[in-house]
């Protein structure tokens, strides 16, 4: 049956493009999630929109599994091959297809890398908002798949908030267009129910996005306390105050040890936890803001507050903050990060009960989180060389991830489920809403050939075996956040 | 089909999904075109109250049937507001028919729209089930979208019954400059020119019976003032003394014809001067664009004014939806892929609620 198949799909593509070779399918067999690792049985690498659709349907046709796939850089192993199936490699679609300052939109393939987006609309003074830490290699596709998110999404929201059209091929071969280059739409928001799908129901093959206008200013501020506590007192105090600041980030003692080691980063000695703020917008409205932010900062007692006094400063602070990722696996031969979300009004506490359970459990656990929207990044430290280790860190994330839920949370805030958290699903939702969601992939996917082991609980177990950093990761390239 | 089902439970709700073949929920009956298929019909009105609202977390929790004029009111005392700008809100919305509907005001311009701050439903499918999706806070990446997909549903596809959304805190003041126009052509190359701009406006809409432009600017005072002497140096026009009472009548929609037909029209700057001139040729026909020229709302006296229109749209590429009178709910170019219908069998599998046609 799958030979028959895989001649047939092998027919769609010229030999180059299409991958059998165990030497070939290597690259493409886990993604950013190391610790899993499968090898497909083939992929695919198609330069045209109708070259997708053709793989699609011809998958369709003999119920054969596929995985698209960009830069593979999903932290919750969202484009884990299937053994039984082909992967569909997206990073040759990746044409700017359309740049129209008037309308203040972009067209793009899924291949297109995020940065790639505002590095083209910067001529005309816009950007693309979305800015996850891996948006120098991670792709638009792989975005809208995830529902992807970065350091901006309190004000700027994730991905789903700035598609505004989509040309996407279904798992059932059925090719659709929603949206327009408007912003506004009527009738159901299409657009929103496919951003996030995980590769569910099918694969986009144009995306619309929306551009936003440059600030012409920012002001960043990097301040220090002596505990976590405060920082977390101080987010409370911003907030409270009726500033919408565009970044709100804390990392704690551990992180920062990363970051001083990995890229000679500057914190203020003595401080258990760094806070970093950012204020944006038209120049007279930062200099009325950047006033009240001072004061508000004053008052809530840091050991040392550093305001960028020019780009280069304000570089340095985001550097030290994106490297901390990178920087952690100094520290330890392997670690998991987990993204969930709590009410923001619970961050210290909790940030004491993963202390407490760190402790308990005797794993380190380092903190680097958006905490603007209470989004948390524990970063579990192992040695997977030590038996046992990697299920006694799991076990701990699982535990994190249960928190976030009782604490009226999420399992997470901009990573998706993927394979990593599917058995967490039942957490945050009842058998019935469970059941609500499996049909609507069904109605996308009857045949469950689209990224199938993702999102929900199932038998098919990928296999464990790799360890450490992604090698993308090992060279500074990407980070987890 | 006359009977009115008033539940004041979410259980309630579901009973009163589950009591009929076909049911249609309604909320304030402020676009009454949406709420008039052939249905037993489940109004809201006694699903009210905010549930749950902690303003350090930038979200709120509120029944279906809940006026927006409570919500909007309830925010503002915390100094925090809905940023999208609600459409008929003293006229007595609800925060459900704001979603089902997918109507958002002139401020969707700076942060987006009803789609862009909407977190968690629980809704009842057609089977009378209760499900929650989405979350409670404001970032969660778990689980289909289906509370985006349900604005703009219609209620074709499930019955809201409670709904959490972020909200923003509000900026301390507001400025509106009118800019003076004497065609749409060199508004529309405003409206280019200042949607790209560093002034971050909050609103830029054309108000009907004119091509002049209102920018609408929000943040601190002092910085307002300077912002706009900046504008104004680049284009005629004045601080607005009416501005309050302006922007009230263009969301309260007190300018259309009050017998006559509504339509929303989604569009984009290319497409703004094609479908004035459409419009312009409508015996009596007003039009507001909203939020940067990407929404149009015309009002016609009569539904047979509507159909040279229908031809137009469809030229254009448009579509639109009607809010009021007797004419279709949609208008235009409107595709009908098959996962539509499966979706529709997913959520509602005996078609209890109407169509999106009906």
């Amino acid at each position: 049956m799958s030979a028959a198949a895989l001649s047939r799909l092998a027919a769609l593509l010229p030999a180059d493009r299409w991958l059998t070779r165990p030497v070939e399918l290597a690259a493409y067999e886990s993604d950013a999630l190391t610790a899993f690792r499968t090898r497909p049985l083939a992929v695919a690498v198609p330069e045209s929109a109708a070259e997708v659709i053709a793989l699609v349907r011809l998958c369709h046709e003999f119920q054969l599994p596929f995985v698209a796939r960009g830069s593979g850089t999903s932290l919750s192993g969202g484009s884990l091959p299937v053994a039984n199936g082909i992967v569909i490699a997206l990073n040759r679609l990746n044409r700017i297809l359309r740049l129209d300052p008037d309308e203040r939109i972009a067209v793009v393939e899924p291949g297109v890398i995020n940065a790639q987006v505002s590095l083209a609309a910067a001529p005309h003074g816009l950007h693309y908002a979305p800015d996850p830490s891996s948006q120098s290699i991670c792709t638009i596709g792989g975005n809208v798949a995830f529902n992807s998110g970065g350091a901006h999404c309190l004000k700027y929201g994730m991905t789903a908030n700035h598609v505004l059209g989509l040309k996407a091929v279904l798992a059932t071969g059925e090719v659709v267009e929603w949206g327009s280059p408007s912003r506004e739409r009527i009738g159901p928001d299409w657009c929103g129910l496919f951003t996030g799908h995980e590769g569910l129901f099918g694969i986009a093959l144009e995306i619309t996005l929306q551009l936003l206008p440059r600030a012409d200013r920012f002001h960043t501020v990097l301040a220090g306390y002596r505990t976590l506590e405060q920082a977390g007192d101080a987010v409370s105090a911003v907030i409270a105050s009726g500033l919408l600041p565009g970044a709100l980030e804390i990392m704690d003692a551990l992180a920062l040890e990363a970051a001083r080691a990995a890229v000679q980063a500057d914190y203020p000695p003595g401080c258990e936890a760094v806070l970093i703020v950012e204020l944006e917008g038209p120049r007279e409205v930062v200099a009325v803001e950047r006033e009240r932010l001072q004061a508000i900062l004053a008052a809530s007692q840091p050991v040392e507050m550093r305001p960028a006094r020019d780009a280069d400063e304000r570089l340095a602070i985001w550097k030290g903050r994106k490297s901390a990722f990178s920087a952690v696996g100094r520290l330890s031969p392997d670690f998991i990060v987990q993204d969930g979300v709590v009410p923001r009004r619970r961050l210290g506490e909790a940030l004491r009960r993963i202390a407490e359970m760190s402790h308990a459990a005797g794993i380190r656990v380092a903190n680097v989180f958006h905490a603007g929207d209470g989004n948390l990044h524990p970063l579990i430290l192992f040695d997977g060389r030590e038996p046992g280790a990697l299920s006694r860190a799991e076990a701990l994330a699982g535990r994190i991830l249960q928190m976030c839920v009782e604490m009226g949370g999420s399992i997470t805030g901009e990573h998706g489920i993927g394979v990593e958290k599917r058995d967490f699903l039942p957490d945050m939702f009842t058998a019935e809403e469970i059941e609500c969601l499996q049909r609507v992939r069904a109605a996308f996917d009857p045949l469950g050939l689209a990224n199938p082991g993702k999102m929900f609980p199932g038998p098919e177990a990928p296999a464990l075996t790799q360890r450490g950093l992604h090698p993308l990761e090992r060279a500074g390239l990407i980070s987890r956040i | 089909m006359n009977a009115v089902l008033t539940p004041s439970s979410l259980n309630e709700l579901s009973n009163a999904v589950r009591s009929a073949s076909r049911v249609l929920a309604i909320g304030a009956g402020t676009k009454p075109r949406l709420g008039e298929a052939e249905a037993v019909k489940i109004s809201t009105t006694k699903l009210r109250g905010i549930l749950e609202y902690d303003p350090g977390e930038f979200t709120f929790t509120a029944l279906a049937g809940t006026p927006l004029r409570e919500i909007v009111h309830a925010l503002a005392e915390s100094g925090q507001h809905l940023p999208f700008d609600p459409v008929y809100v003293e006229t007595g919305s609800t925060l459900g028919g704001t979603v089902a509907s997918g109507l958002s005001g002139p401020g969707r311009f700076r942060f987006g729209g009803v789609r862009d701050f909407i977190l968690g439903v629980r809704f009842i499918d057609g089977a009378g089930r209760l499900l929650r999706l989405g979350g409670k806070v404001v970032k969660n990446a778990a689980g289909f979208d289906l509370p985006k997909f349900f604005v703009g549903s219609l209620g074709r596809f499930g019955v809201l019954g409670e709904i959490t959304f972020k909200v923003f805190p509000r900026p301390a003041a507001t400025l509106t400059l009118r800019l003076r126009s004497d065609s749409l052509e060199s508004t529309r190359r405003m409206i280019s020119e200042i949607a790209r701009s560093r002034w971050d406006p909050d609103a830029l809409d054309v108000p009907p019976g004119s091509s002049d432009l209102l920018v609408r600017l929000a943040g601190p005072e002092v910085a307002l003032s300077l912002l706009a002497r900046e504008i104004l140096g680049s284009f005629p026009g004045e601080v607005s003394a009416t501005a309050a009472e302006l922007w009230k009548d263009l969301r309260e929609f007190r300018w259309i014809h009050s017998a006559g037909v509504l339509l929303k029209i989604p569009l984009s700057l290319n497409t703004l001067v094609p479908l004035k001139n459409a419009v312009d040729r409508l015996p009596d026909s007003r039009i507001h664009f909203s939020a940067g020229g990407q929404v149009a709302y015309i009002s016609l006296p009569a539904p047979e004014a509507a159909t040279p229109l229908v031809t137009d749209l469809i030229q254009l590429g448009l579509s639109g939806l009607t809010l009021r009178g007797a004419v279709p709910v949609f208008l235009g170019a409107r595709p009908r892929p098959e996962i539509e219908l499966a979706m529709k069998s997913a959520l509602d599998p005996t078609n209890r609620f109407p169509s999106l046609d009906a």
